[in-house]
């Protein structure tokens, strides 16, 4: 990944799409071989990765401003100024007097947004995102889709999403990797065209090309499923057949 | 909030479904329409008045239920004291087992009078209470220690087994030979108690704690201590304060029962000494203080338990 760069995993279930953003972070080890970051090998949870759950997993017990500071805790870089600076990032995101509240006084895209500014509390260099937005309704999805995409071109910062929604891979990324299931692997890589980039994700659904590059996506998801079926059968036919998945 | 500032739903995009938020704009539209079609303002008409009136007589319904539920509880005691106090006069029941209600206040006004009952009473709630807080903080502390080694809870996994399924206060005369025959190995007997249930509850509370919870915790390079101090434990919180509640109802039994096997003072010794001497007014009267005196014990902790949990989620 160049920096700066969006990038999305999309795949169907049982793919390792979330074990791939947990190896990143540095969550597990990998048994063999190694991730590298910026040239090293991935050790441990390192500061320069900020991770973001599907769901907020706001601390209920904490307040707002409590829960997006616990990284700076965590991390012991806790100073009068990084304090300041996320009250403004809450204020931002439009969560501006909602610090003192509890989480449970907030909405589900609000209480995401809050997980946003945890994020981005430490100032990370690369973001993971584990499919965000897949617990928000509708409206509160493209909303945050904006705004993460906004924030994300604005400081710069280098993205790896995984999703299991095509459109937004489409709209949101530079370049879509598609995964494949059992074993595991890469099956293809989609670059996006500039027209779409250039767009935030709410308008680069409207743009030109949007549909063709979703279909072409489509088409490999279809494929794999075709492919599955396929293995079944041929598992059913006693396996006398090896690599019976190609049709 | 007035509907008439809510902006009008976009048409939803052809072949599209309108999403549930849409279908609520529509519905708001609708009732402004009606609304303004009878002439009414659409507040008064729906927002205010009626649910005002619907929900002043269901509370005021729901009191009259209330005192109505108190009133038949008053009058259940009031007709089983009156009943036990005339069978107890009129000599239907033996007075000397089962005495009766005016019998027992009068010597418990007696002990209150000359100060006889206090130093017994002292006795028994302050072992209680030792019972109960140093229960629950023992068997938290324990259940730290298992969370923090699996190898030691595996390990321990079947002594525990064993020791839940064991009657404790059974280990009562151990205790009082070991710590000697005082408040001290009554404590004990209570401990053993509620220790061991303690541990198990609180360390499956524990173990529950939302993955997901860690994970926030260890992306920011949080230590295992981290993951406990900041996640584990404060998730665990409501589980140990309704804990320290059950524990105070078992405090009692180990108490008690402690107090039979070795004490000289206790609301369990008076009811043993009671037995020996033949004053079954002596028990019964016991057994009545303990009753309002465990009833405060457990509603205290309880309104504890409240403010506590409550204070930390609302």
């Amino acid at each position: 990944m160049k920096p700066g760069e969006f990038v999305s995993l999309i795949g169907p279930s049982g793919c390792g799409k979330t074990t791939l953003l947990s190896l990143v972070a540095g969550l597990i080890l990998p048994t063999q071989g190694d991730v590298r970051l910026f040239g090293e090998p991935v050790a441990g949870p390192s500061p320069r990765i900020g991770y973001m759950l599907q769901q907020d997993y706001l601390f209920p017990w904490r307040t707002i401003m409590d829960n997006a500071l616990i990284g700076l805790e965590l991390r012991g870089m806790m100073t009068a100024e990084k304090k300041d600076m996320v009250l403004h990032l809450l204020g931002e995101m439009g969560l501006a007097g909602f610090h003192e509240a509890m989480p449970s006084q907030l909405s589900g895209g609000m209480r995401q947004r809050v997980a946003l500014v945890r994020t981005l509390s430490t100032e990370p260099d690369i973001l993971l995102l584990d499919e965000p937005f897949s617990a928000l309704d509708y409206q509160t999805k493209l909303q945050l889709e904006d705004l993460v995409a906004g924030e994300l071109r604005r400081t710069g910062k280098t993205a790896l999403l995984v999703t299991h929604d095509i459109t937004e891979a489409v709209a949101m990324s530079d370049r879509i990797i598609v995964l494949q299931p059992r074993p595991g692997r890469i099956r293809r890589e989609f670059k996006v065209p500039d027209a779409i980039r250039a767009e935030l994700p709410f308008a680069a659904r409207e743009c030109r090309g949007f549909r063709e590059l979703f279909r072409a996506i489509w088409s490999e998801f279809e494929a794999m499923a075709g492919e599955a079926e396929g293995a079944e059968k041929a598992a059913q036919r006693a396996g006398s057949r090896k690599g019976g998945s190609a049709r | 909030m007035s509907g008439k500032e809510r902006k009008l739903a976009p048409e939803p995009a052809a072949g599209k479904v309108p999403e549930p938020m849409e279908l609520a704009e529509i519905a708001v539209k609708e009732d402004i329409v009606h609304a303004d079609g009878i002439g009414g303002s659409y507040i008064t008409h729906s927002g205010r008045t009626l649910p005002r009136t619907v929900y002043e007589r269901y509370i005021r319904e729901e009191s009259v239920r209330t005192r109505l539920v108190r009133l038949t509880q008053c009058l259940l005691l009031g007709l089983f004291l009156a009943a036990w106090e005339t069978a107890g006069r009129l000599q239907w029941i033996d007075v000397l087992l089962f005495s009766y209600p005016s019998k027992i206040v009068l010597l418990l006004a007696g002990k209150i009078a000359d100060g006889s009952l206090f130093p017994h009473l002292g006795m028994t709630v302050w072992e209680t209470i030792l019972g109960f807080t140093f229960g629950t903080a023992l068997g938290t502390a324990i259940a730290a220690l298992l969370w923090w080694s699996p190898f030691l809870s595996r390990v321990l996994d079947p002594y525990m087994v064993v020791l839940n399924s064991m009657p404790k206060v059974a280990f009562g005369p151990l205790f009082i030979v070991g710590f000697g025959p005082g408040a001290l190995s009554i404590v004990a007997t209570t401990l053993s108690v509620t220790v061991i249930i303690t541990t198990l509850v609180i360390y499956g509370s524990f173990r529950e704690t939302d993955a997901n919870y860690v994970k926030v915790v260890r992306v920011f390079g949080g230590s295992k201590g981290d993951v406990f101090r900041k996640t584990v434990l404060p998730a665990s919180f409501p589980t140990i304060v309704s804990t320290l509640k059950v524990n105070v109802g078992l405090a009692w039994i180990g108490v008690i029962v402690g107090e039979f096997l070795v004490s000289k003072q206790g609301l369990g010794y008076l009811i043993v000494y009671g037995f020996q001497v033949f004053n079954f007014t002596l028990v019964l009267a016991s057994l009545f203080v303990i009753a309002i005196v465990a009833t405060l014990m457990y509603q205290a902790v309880a309104m504890l338990e409240q403010r506590l949990t409550g204070g930390g989620q609302s």
